[in-house]
């Protein structure tokens, strides 16, 4: 283990525009030279332990609670393990159909949540800019049209979860086996009237995005940047698909590791590495092993790990995307905001596709098959892969669960961003400005991290960022 | 039970009832509403819960239990009865362990219904998060959540007055009181049916029936829209 005795320390905590709580810590010699660098995750949650007992049904509803912003991934992904456990292998058409239009619906709300009220204060005003206009308050007062534009489509999104789920958050509409409603008319009357408005803003997005991507390469090439392995879901026909499909992970410069593999086997691909310093694991393709079998996911390790999209505007930006590395995987950290945007296109796209699909409005909810023992449901979460995992026993309790959140495999590429961006930008420097540490999060925030999911996010998240020397001083302090 | 009129007030309003009536049955056919828990028609009235409590010429009655009689003066909405009504709810909620947000009897059930009738929205006393409720998940269509049982007794005399079976009964005293089924194990060595009664009256998510739980969307649920008694308010004249 390293010496850190004589060393000073930079605690960022909490990091700022995430979801959930997380710190950093940055140790520095006396040159203020960066020796160490991590992303830490201070809370502990344990919804795999007291899952423990509980009925199966009540799984997709009591585990979508650990988090706010995206239950309605874990709310599927436990209902697709639900469906195993039931013993339905394939929903009725309006089951199946409903429960994408919920996924399309989250991914919407969630990526523009992300952009627009996150990201952009960032890529609008610059990552020196004053922290006093660097937030969301900032983008509302100089880009009235784009805050609109965010609220609204995260509006639409959280409807169209409300239309299928029966709440905005934390809703029910995925039951073992299928749903428990359909889509009425005039529900779906009521989002055809938006739908066009929502394409023509989640062009607007993109184009930012791209154009932001594009005009910058220079500068964010290297930018918190790195070779990594890529993990994502993919249809049988190699299309990106969000709710179902099988897994597949590339390496650095787009060669298969694996491909097409059913994932109730992840546990022979996939191992989880414990570190003593995290509260969150390291996930790892075993074949590789933990060293340098770490991957990434999310709305970049999709875009880079599928052979198409099947919508089509958002087949041709992924085309755009791909071009600017050659067709290669793109490795770059902040590529992530034009991927997610992509997603974002693709997943508005896949919404009007279904509102007029008239499966919808069908009546066919729910399936009943043999109980089997156990039951793994994943998906492509607005932050990666998601894995859902369970047993249980002959009174119906389960008595085994095993989460595997994306943010979870993005832990070892978050802090490689965090050390990258530590050693280019801060190591050495006389003077360590808030602008500087500010390019910390600004890396972070590239992979859209649920640290933990909302338990803390009410009220104000406050930047406060100390300097302590070796004995615990406090050398500086800085806060928002 | 015979058919001679009595005549009395409940804040204030002329109520009429029958000779053996209790004041919540009279209350009920008059459109007043007395909130209530261990109360459930068909059943005997059992007092316990204390929810439907009432001032009867000044002094504390539960209205389930109480005949009424001629001339009385009953209190029903006042500030004093809603308070003390309110502190009973918040107790029975931090007694157990009552998880609204992932409970599938939310929206059905009678408690939390209770709850936001009386505009609770958190509990005010410190939660006692007892350790020691199993679930009884033994039985293969229904299932028992000690976590949430109120005791309130519904189901002991359903299945008893009802069901002719006797499946529970109470067990210890004081805060050690909690249901126990007739069998020297489970709930699956009872001879209870998913069809009983006892399986139908709880007004919590103690007794479920299993592999139903969610089936209804929220928004079709019993008091989505309506705060619990609504129907009851809906016979008044």
């Amino acid at each position: 283990m390293q010496d850190t005795q004589d060393m000073k320390r930079i605690v960022i905590e909490p990091v700022t525009r995430v979801e959930g709580h997380g710190k950093v810590t940055i140790l520095l010699d006396e040159e203020n030279r960066v020796k160490q660098a991590r992303l830490h995750i201070v809370e502990f949650r344990g919804f795999e332990r007291f899952i423990q007992g509980r009925p199966y049904w009540e799984a997709p509803v009591l585990v979508q609670r650990l988090c706010g912003i995206c239950p309605v991934s874990h709310h599927l992904a436990a209902a697709k393990a639900m469906d195993q456990i039931v013993g339905v292998d394939e929903l009725t058409p309006t089951a199946e159909k409903m429960r994408r239009l919920m996924h399309y619906g989250q991914m919407f709300q969630s990526h523009s949540l992300h952009f627009f009220h996150l990201a952009s204060p960032d890529l609008l005003f610059g990552f020196d800019a004053d922290v006093a206009i660097r937030n969301v308050i900032g983008v509302a007062a100089k880009h009235q049209d784009l805050a609109v534009q965010g609220v609204m489509m995260r509006k639409f999104g959280q409807e169209i979860i409300k239309a299928t789920a029966g709440k905005k958050i934390h809703g029910t509409g995925a039951i073992p086996g299928g749903v428990n409603k359909n889509l009425s008319i005039e529900e779906r009357d009521s989002f055809l009237k938006d739908i066009d408005q929502m394409i023509e803003w989640s062009r607007g997005a993109l184009a930012i995005a791209r154009n932001y991507t594009i005009e910058n390469l220079e500068a964010i090439a290297p930018f918190g940047s790195f070779d990594s392995n890529h993990l994502s879901l993919v249809r049988e026909d190699g299309a990106m698909d969000l709710y179902h499909g099988n897994l597949r992970a590339i390496d650095a410069n787009g060669g298969k590791i694996f491909d097409q593999v059913d994932y109730n086997n992840y546990l022979d691909y996939i191992g989880e590495d414990v570190r003593d310093w995290s509260y969150m694991k390291f996930p790892f393709i075993k074949s590789i092993g933990p060293e340098n079998g770490w991957y990434r996911v999310g709305p970049l390790a999709r875009v880079n790990a599928c052979d198409f999209i099947d919508t089509p505007e958002a087949e041709a930006a992924r085309q755009e995307f791909m071009a600017v590395t050659n067709g290669k995987p793109n490795n770059l950290t902040m590529a992530y905001h034009w991927a997610r945007m992509i997603e974002t296109l693709h997943s508005i796209e896949k919404i009007r596709d279904l509102l007029h699909d008239s499966d919808l409005q069908g009546t066919d909810l729910v399936l009943k098959g043999d109980r089997r023992p156990e039951g793994v449901g994943l998906l492509e979460a607005p932050r990666g892969t998601l894995f859902h995992h369970y047993r249980v026993d002959e009174n119906d309790q389960v008595v085994m669960a095993n989460l595997i959140v994306s943010t979870t495999s993005n832990n070892e590429p978050m802090n490689r961003a965090v050390t990258k961006v530590a050693m280019d930008h801060i190591s050495g420097k006389a003077e360590i400005t808030e602008g500087l540490l500010n390019r910390i999060e600004v890396a972070i925030r590239a992979y859209d991290p649920c640290l933990s999911c909302a338990t803390h996010a009410l009220g104000r998240m406050p930047l406060v960022v100390r300097l302590v020397d070796h004995e615990g001083n406090e050398v500086a302090k800085k806060s928002t | 039970m015979n058919d001679t009129t009595i005549t009395f007030e409940i804040d204030g309003i002329e109520v009429h009832g029958r000779e053996g009536q209790t004041i919540m049955g009279a209350a009920d056919t008059a459109g007043i509403y007395i909130p209530r828990l261990c109360a459930f028609e068909g059943l005997p009235a059992f007092g316990s819960c204390r929810v439907c409590t009432v001032k009867v010429n000044g002094r504390f009655q539960s209205a389930c239990t109480q005949p009424v009689a001629e001339g009385i003066m009953v209190e029903n909405d006042t500030d004093e009865l809603l308070e003390f009504r309110r502190n009973i709810i918040d107790m029975l909620f931090v007694e157990g362990n009552h998880y609204c947000m992932f409970c599938e009897k939310s929206g059905n059930c009678e408690l939390q219904a209770l709850a936001y009738r009386f505009g609770i929205t958190a509990p005010k006393y410190p939660y006692m998060f007892p350790a020691d409720r199993n679930v009884d998940a033994s039985h293969k269509d229904v299932f028992i959540d000690h976590n949430r049982c109120i005791l309130c007794a519904r189901c002991v005399r359903a299945s008893r007055d009802l069901d002719g079976k006797n499946v529970f009964q109470f067990v210890g005293r004081g805060p050690g009181k909690r249901i126990a089924v007739n069998s020297r194990a489970n709930l699956a060595d009872t001879d209870l049916e998913v069809t009983d009664k006892a399986v139908e009256v709880c007004p919590v998510g103690a007794i479920l029936r299993k592999h139903v739980g969610y089936t209804v969307p929220i928004g079709q649920r019993t008091y989505d829209h309506e705060p619990i008694g609504s129907d009851i308010e809906a016979n008044k004249q």
